[in-house]
């Protein structure tokens, strides 16, 4: 019987590291998949809280589950996207790497 | 009728028109008087004053149908300030319409006589132009003199009482670019400075009179301020009655501010026989006459002014003695007589002395025009004897005879335009010492002046002995021993120099060839002259002993008492009259003056001699005491105070200063350059330095954003956490 | 020490390793690799929890399918090569302390205030599946038909864009 606080507080490790993932690699593909992973850091918190619930209740409770399924499929049409404007953006540049995208330079 | 009516209770809603009508000569003179001829200004001038005259005479019989009793006519309302109420309204009664038929009746025929003279004058001094002003000024003075005799009211007075000392100055500087002579010079309005300034003075006197009166009883009118004034503390109404002596002093010519009158001659003899022999000066008389309640309450007062007036009569008696101008002999018998009137007065005598004004003024302004006649006739006699020696063509001083031929006239035309150029040689026509013999060449003249000196003189039965007897009986009468005999030596001194007067000028030879080319005056001229010579023998009706007719009508109101006839004191100023004129018939008349030799009675009188004929040094006397260190000071506020202090250090270094240091230094340099601008240029600066170091965070990269976007995230939870 | 509790450990370590191991990789495929992983072990966390349907999409969809994508696109735009300097020189150590500082934040809010309440299943609890899957089914059909129905148009969206990209690039040439 574990406590529930396992999991969110895996959740928020996993999501932090997302994060950092995010704000230090400098390659565009590896920022993408630093947000997928703090994607699924949000589905599991999501999934535990209404496994929680659940337990509360004492009946199914489905809500955050459903969440997660939305949010996989929404994921799955960013990414799709994404990629594809990477790909344009190297075509362009010759370069995926985000510090040389900095023409908005103020 | 209207007319009916008003015969039986008389006219005196005219009363206003004793103003007016000079006031509408002038206006009518002043505006369009450059276009009329010189008969029109003049018959237009003496019209008015003849319409003042008319309307005199009808309230004074309205006066007379009323009983004497006073009428009061307002005609606007003035001031009306808190205790202040004050109206023109004109006073009609016996003392006021006495003064009216003197001054509009002797001031109708003296414009008429100017008509004539101003006629020559303007082309002697080569401004024919002026002739318009001059009977504006002349009506202008009417006005003011009627103002001041017709006024109600103290403050009504000294309206007119500044009136006539205008008119006087205008006058008196009718011809301010220049001296008697016509020479450019500044003679002439320092003599109507002299006249204006002196009389200031004694207006000072008055005033402070009048501030006193006010204070004390809270009005100026007559009777409210006789009324008051029964039940005032005696040193107030000491105090009042003494300063307007020295009003009196100067207005009247007396010591010691007299010293005006001689000076004013250097105005055109019309001015000097209506302004200061007969009607100006004789203002300070009424003033006292009019106050007669307030001096009768304050007897040291009375003795003040009637010791005034007799050493005034005195001490002018003796410099005219010295005199050589035929016009200051008679300005100084002017103070002379005034100081007569003023003793009178002075004693209670109101009656006395308005008597002696009227007759005064007859006889003075008969000698003051006759004068003038000889004058005129002299330079006559000088512009023929010029042509005669040098012939046509000269340009010397020019003189448009009537007398002569019309063929002078058309030859004279020719000099008429040209303007007045230098003369030649300084030829005095007032100095008596270049007359003599007139007495041939113009005899009516002669005969007027005989007359009038006669008059002046106190010979009986001219106008003259009637009134001065009765000033001289007064004073025997009524105790004022110290007084009757000053007067009585002043009579003498009268008689003398009048004598030496009608010597010299009249008889002997002609010291000098205009007096032998002199000639006589046109009718114009001497008609006036002929009605006053007239009223110099009769006036003596007006106030005869026994029938006190002047008497009687002036006591309707002021306390008058009628004065006894004495026998003796007749006899003696008769007798020492006819000894005057006979002393100086020995001196000047037995073995007249021969040309160039001096005066006789310098080798007989010596220094004293010399001391009259320099007026005593007064004039000098003032000059060193008063009116140098006045000036003087003048100088030093002026120059030192007022411009190097004040201005100089003051407002330049000072203030100037100041304010230039404030809003250079203090304001510009330092509120404004380093305080506000550096402010300002701060806040600008601020903004740059701001915008700079803010514009580095749009660095363009993502990742730096999105750093940013972590901070604010942990900058939130930490929020939500800590709340 | 009970069984979950080690099996949950060393799940948990193997998540937090393999994230690490995305992190700090240098090669694009190492990282995708890894994060392939992390999904899976995500997954069995799952169905610990009683999500059995969840968990086979997690593996189908994210595993499967989105990190296959992302293994296309590394290979095709050759993302080995390591870029030059750093030109942020503090982005580094300024993110490590502020993630941190994020995730103890985070973990001390969410165990505070949130506090969930419950125990997991036991792992044989939730081997029932088809329960599961036909709630699961009858909720998205009924209480959720409208996110359902937008989702699917999202996808086909996405879709377009997609081929939209592509295409203006064809024109171009």
């Amino acid at each position: 019987m574990i406590p529930i606080n396992y999991y969110i507080v895996l959740s928020a490790i996993l999501f932090t590291i997302g994060t950092l993932g995010v704000l230090t690699r400098r390659n565009a593909l590896i920022i993408f998949m630093s947000v997928e992973l703090m994607l699924n850091a949000a589905n599991l918190a999501f999934v535990a809280f209404a496994r929680a619930r659940e337990v509360a209740l004492g009946q199914p409770f489905f809500d955050g589950q459903i969440f997660v399924f939305f949010v996989i499929a929404v994921a799955a049409a960013e990414v799709a996207v994404g990629l594809a404007l990477i790909v344009e953006i190297f075509k362009s540049k010759r370069s995926i790497d985000v510090d040389q995208m900095s023409s908005l330079k103020g | 009728m209207f007319l009916a009516e008003a015969t039986q209770s008389g006219f005196f809603f005219l009363a206003p028109w004793i103003v007016f009508a000079p006031v509408l000569g002038l206006l009518i003179n002043g505006i369009f008087g450059h276009r009329f001829s010189e008969k029109l200004v003049g018959t237009i001038a003496s019209a008015a004053s003849g319409a003042a005259f008319i309307v005199s005479v009808l309230l004074a019989y309205s006066v007379s149908v009323n009983h004497g009793e006073l009428v009061r006519w307002q005609l606007a309302e003035w001031i009306h300030i808190g205790d202040l109420q004050l109206d023109w309204t004109f006073r009609v009664d016996s003392l006021s319409t006495t003064m009216m038929l003197v001054v509009s009746g002797v001031g109708t025929l003296i414009h008429i006589y100017a008509i004539g003279y101003m006629h020559e004058d303007v082309r002697f001094k080569g401004d024919p132009g002026r002739f318009p002003r001059f009977f504006v000024f002349l009506n202008l003075f009417i006005a003011a003199m009627m103002i001041l005799v017709s006024g109600d009211s103290y403050l009504m007075l000294f309206v007119g009482w500044e009136g006539v000392g205008l008119c006087s100055f205008l006058l008196i500087g009718f011809w301010f670019e220049m001296d008697t002579l016509a020479r450019p010079s500044w003679a002439n309005s320092n003599a109507a400075k002299k006249a204006f300034i002196t009389n200031r003075i004694g207006d000072f006197g008055f005033l402070i009179a009048g501030f006193i009166m006010f204070w004390n009883f809270r009005s100026f009118q007559f009777d409210e301020v006789f009324a008051a004034g029964q039940a005032a503390a005696p040193g107030i109404i000491l105090a009042i009655t003494l300063f307007m002596l020295v009003g009196v002093a100067g207005k009247s010519a007396q010591i010691p501010l007299y010293v005006w009158l001689p000076d004013a001659m250097a105005g055109p003899t019309p001015v000097s026989a209506l302004i200061h022999a007969a009607t100006m000066v004789t203002a300070g008389v009424y003033l006292i006459a009019r106050s007669a309640p307030l001096y009768t309450l304050a007897p040291q007062a009375q003795t003040i002014v009637a010791m005034t007036g007799a050493v005034t009569a005195l001490f002018a008696a003796t410099i005219a003695v010295g005199q050589y101008d035929i016009k200051k002999v008679l300005a100084y018998s002017t103070i002379s007589q005034l100081g007569f009137m003023v003793a009178a007065v002075g004693m209670g005598a109101f009656a006395a002395g308005m008597f002696h004004l009227i007759t005064h003024a007859f006889f003075k302004a008969l000698l003051f025009l006759s004068a003038g006649s000889v004058i005129l006739g002299l330079e006559r006699g000088h512009h023929h004897a010029d042509h005669a020696h040098h012939g046509k063509g000269k340009k010397g001083k020019h003189v448009l005879s009537k007398v002569e031929g019309r063929k002078e006239e058309r030859s004279h035309d020719a000099h008429e335009e040209v303007r007045r150029v230098e003369p030649v040689e300084t030829f005095d026509p007032n100095d008596m010492r270049n007359m003599g013999g007139l007495r041939k060449t113009m005899p009516v003249t002669f005969w007027l002046y005989m007359i009038g000196t006669l008059a002046l003189a106190g010979i009986f039965p001219f106008a003259g002995f009637w009134s001065k007897d009765e000033i001289l009986a007064d004073a025997f009468n009524e105790g004022f021993t110290a007084v009757y005999w000053l007067l009585t030596v002043a009579a003498f001194f009268t008689a003398f120099y009048m004598g030496r007067q009608i010597w010299m000028v009249f008889f002997g030879e002609p010291r000098h060839e205009a007096a032998a080319h002199a000639q006589e005056s046109p009718t114009v001229i001497t008609v006036p002259l002929m009605i006053l010579a007239f009223l110099s023998i009769l006036g003596g009706a007006l106030n005869l002993p026994g029938l006190h007719t002047l008497t009687e009508w002036l006591e309707h109101t002021i306390e008058v008492h009628a004065g006894e006839f004495v026998w003796g004191v007749a006899i003696v100023s008769t007798i020492l009259a006819l000894l005057g004129i006979w002393i100086s018939w020995l001196i000047y008349g037995r073995t007249p003056l021969k040309a160039g030799r001096p005066d006789p009675l310098k080798e007989r009188l010596g220094a004293v001699f010399t001391g009259m004929e320099n007026k005593w040094y007064v004039d000098e006397l003032y000059q060193a005491m008063i009116i140098t260190p006045f000036a003087k000071i003048s100088q030093f506020l002026a120059d030192v105070i007022d411009w190097r202090f004040w201005h100089d250090w003051f407002h330049e270094t000072v203030i100037a200063g100041t304010y230039n240091w404030v809003s250079n230094v203090a304001l510009n340099r330092y509120a404004d350059q380093q305080g506000i601008d550096a402010f300002a240029n701060g806040l600008g600066d601020v903004t740059q330095w701001l915008s700079a170091t803010m514009r580095k965070v749009q660095n363009g990269f993502v990742r730096s954003y999105a750093l940013s976007v972590l901070l604010g995230v942990v900058l939130i939870v930490g929020y939500l956490i800590l709340k | 020490m009970t069984l979950d509790l080690i099996l949950f450990l060393i799940l948990a370590l193997i998540a937090i390793s393999t994230a690490f191991g995305m992190l700090l990789s240098r090669n694009a495929v190492y990282c995708a690799l890894f994060l392939v992983l992390n999904f899976v072990t995500v997954a069995v966390f799952y169905l610990l929890l009683g999500a059995p349907f969840i968990a086979m999409s997690q593996i189908t969809v994210y595993a499967g399918a989105i990190m296959v994508l992302f293994l296309f696109v590394i290979m095709l735009l050759g993302a080995e090569s390591l870029p030059a300097a750093e030109v942020l020189p503090w982005q580094k150590p300024l993110a490590t302390a502020l993630a941190f500082v994020l995730a103890a934040e985070a973990t001390f809010l969410l165990i505070t205030r949130a506090r969930p309440e419950g125990r997991v299943l036991q792992p044989d609890a939730s081997a029932n599946m088809m329960d599961n899957l036909r709630a699961l089914g009858a909720e998205l059909f009924s209480r959720y038909l409208l996110p359902f129905e937008v989702t699917s148009v999202l996808l086909l969206v996405a879709m377009v864009g997609v081929i939209v990209l592509i295409r203006k690039e064809k024109r171009v040439h």
